[in-house]
């Protein structure tokens, strides 16, 4: 633990170098370079299927790169014996996609679970962590409910007090509003901004809903076929001179992206009457 | 022609080295578990649930075939043996098919359908709802918090549940013998008692047990936590588990007898 917390500090949380991982010879990242501002909300964006949560999973050390490196608060990932990792690990809250809760714990219980794992709190105290941080995503009231009887938003908002019980220095979201209703939408937005300025965090978002996240993001990176595509302030990347980043920010169905998957030409292949 | 059959070969190839390396994360998978158990004394209330959902809930279909089988084993020995006028013998034929055979081979068989499969499903989908990766990222090592109880609590139960059902079975086959056929009780009881050796029959049948246990329990968990995180794949480990425990432990059953009780 000791020998985590000596590294010198920088400005960024996490720095990619030239990260690259590939399964058999498909290449999901190619060589990305991604930094991550301490105290700020970073997004990866990009279309699905291009390894944005594989690059999630890179900053948490699930997955290892096969090429460059991962550095996350000083440390090199990829060197870090698998003790180590876990340490790491528990300064890192991360919010799956699903929710992730477990489903035979109640609401309180779920919360609990990495406060009695890594702490020998009394059972007083953990209450009161647990009650302040449900509160903070407004489920105090919820607290008795087991996940099954959560609408998928609440499961999210469990999730995320689960993430921050231990006062984590970086947490990770995973696809954060796919699927919910807006009114959800507009709970976690302000939730992800209103957690990382009062608590001090460092968020990482990874979400392909581009209106969402460039409301709340300080610095954005677009990704596409494993490759870091275009990176700045939302702003800056909305004035991008790329048709491809321009056809990805607003939603055009043709562009630089084709529409139609690759196939031979139309007119013939109308003709052809054999399959 | 060439093609298709170097097409054929490289199918082959290609299932032996899925198969080989599924074996060998198998293995690994084991040896991952072991090294956890030794953390199970500070999970001890963990082990207990888990000894509820395997052991327990699984004795209400133990007791139900132990007691059939009993009773199928006496009418048709009954049968054979009264051929020989050796209906007597019946209480020592029953006692030794149940002990040495039947109560470890069909209970494993039972435990795979009842527990083993339910075990393959719900880490399955643990890992379907991510379950099993949040915990990885709370810095909580799965192994030792759901595959480590899992497992200690079938290699527990099993032996017990076979014990249950080959007492059950005796019971079953002098409720048929005695109360129907007209065996005569002293001599079904003290021909049992005089022909059933405790080590020769009953530590062997108690060997079998375990170590059916433990294979049973070993391929459920692996199963479950190799499953593909889709519903599909859940599906298939759920198969492969029931499937893979039947070939394995009548495959092993009878290596063990051969071992057992094959020479002299």
């Amino acid at each position: 633990m000791s020998e985590l917390q000596q590294k010198k500090p920088t400005d960024f949380l996490v720095s990619m170098r030239n990260a690259s991982l590939s399964f058999g010879d498909r290449a999901i990242l190619d060589g990305i370079n991604i930094d991550i501002p301490r105290g700020k909300v970073t997004t990866i964006m990009g279309p699905s299927g291009t390894g944005k949560t594989t690059a999630l999973r890179l900053i948490s050390g699930q997955l290892m790169p096969s090429q460059g490196k991962v550095i996350v608060d000083g440390n090199d990932i990829s060197t870090l014996k698998r003790r180590e990792l876990f340490e790491l690990r528990k300064r890192m809250g991360m919010m799956f996609q699903s929710g992730a809760l477990f489903t035979d714990l109640t609401v309180f219980e779920n919360v609990a679970f990495p406060l009695r794992e890594h702490t020998a709190l009394p059972e007083s105290m953990i209450r009161d962590i647990v009650v302040m941080k449900l509160q903070a995503v407004g489920l105090r009231g919820a607290r008795k409910l087991m996940p099954s009887e959560l609408s998928g938003g609440m499961a999210r908002r469990v999730a995320l007090a689960r993430a921050i019980a231990l006062d984590p220095m970086m947490i990770m979201y995973d696809e954060p509003f796919t699927g919910q209703d807006p009114i959800t939408v507009g709970v976690i937005m302000q939730l992800i901004r209103k957690l990382n300025d009062s608590l001090g965090l460092t968020s990482v978002i990874v979400s392909h809903d581009v209106g969402e996240v460039s409301a709340i993001s300080d610095c954005l990176y677009i990704i596409s076929d494993g490759k870091v595509v275009e990176s700045g302030s939302p702003q800056s990347l909305n004035n991008s001179e790329s048709p491809w980043v321009q056809q990805f920010l607003n939603g055009r169905p043709d562009g630089p992206a084709k529409f139609h998957y690759p196939a031979s030409d139309y007119a013939e292949d109308l003709l052809t009457n054999v399959e | 022609m060439l093609n298709s059959l170097l097409g054929w070969l490289q199918g082959i190839g290609v299932k032996s080295i899925k198969s080989v390396a599924r074996l060998g994360r198998g293995n690994i998978f084991l040896w991952y578990t072991f090294l956890s158990l030794f953390s199970l004394r500070k999970e001890f209330s963990l082990l207990v649930k888990q000894m509820y959902a395997v052991g327990v809930l699984s004795v209400q279909i133990i007791l139900v075939s132990g007691l059939t089988v009993g009773m199928v084993l006496g009418l048709q020995g009954y049968n054979t043996l009264v051929d020989f006028g050796a209906e007597e013998s019946l209480g020592q034929m029953v006692a030794l098919s149940l002990v040495r055979e039947m109560g470890p081979v069909l209970t494993a068989l039972l435990f795979a359908g009842r527990a083993g499969s339910a075990l393959t499903a719900e880490i399955g989908l643990m890992k379907v709802t991510e379950q099993l990766p949040a915990m990885e990222m709370m810095a909580v090592d799965p192994y030792k918090k759901v595959i480590a109880p899992r497992f200690m609590a079938g290699l527990i139960s099993m032996p017990l549940l076979a014990a249950i059902f080959s007492a059950v079975g005796i019971i079953g086959g002098y409720l048929v013998g005695v109360g129907l056929l007209g065996v005569d009780a002293g001599a079904f009881w003290s021909q049992m008692t005089s022909k059933v050796d405790l080590y020769d029959d009953i530590y062997n049948g108690v060997i079998k047990s375990i170590i059916f246990g433990f294979v049973a329990v070993w391929i459920a968990v692996y199963e479950g936590f190799d499953a593909k995180p889709t519903t599909e794949g859940v599906s298939r480990a759920t198969t492969r588990t029931v499937v893979n425990t039947a070939f394995a432990v009548l495959g092993l059953d009878f290596i063990l007898t051969a071992l057992m009780f094959g020479g002299a």
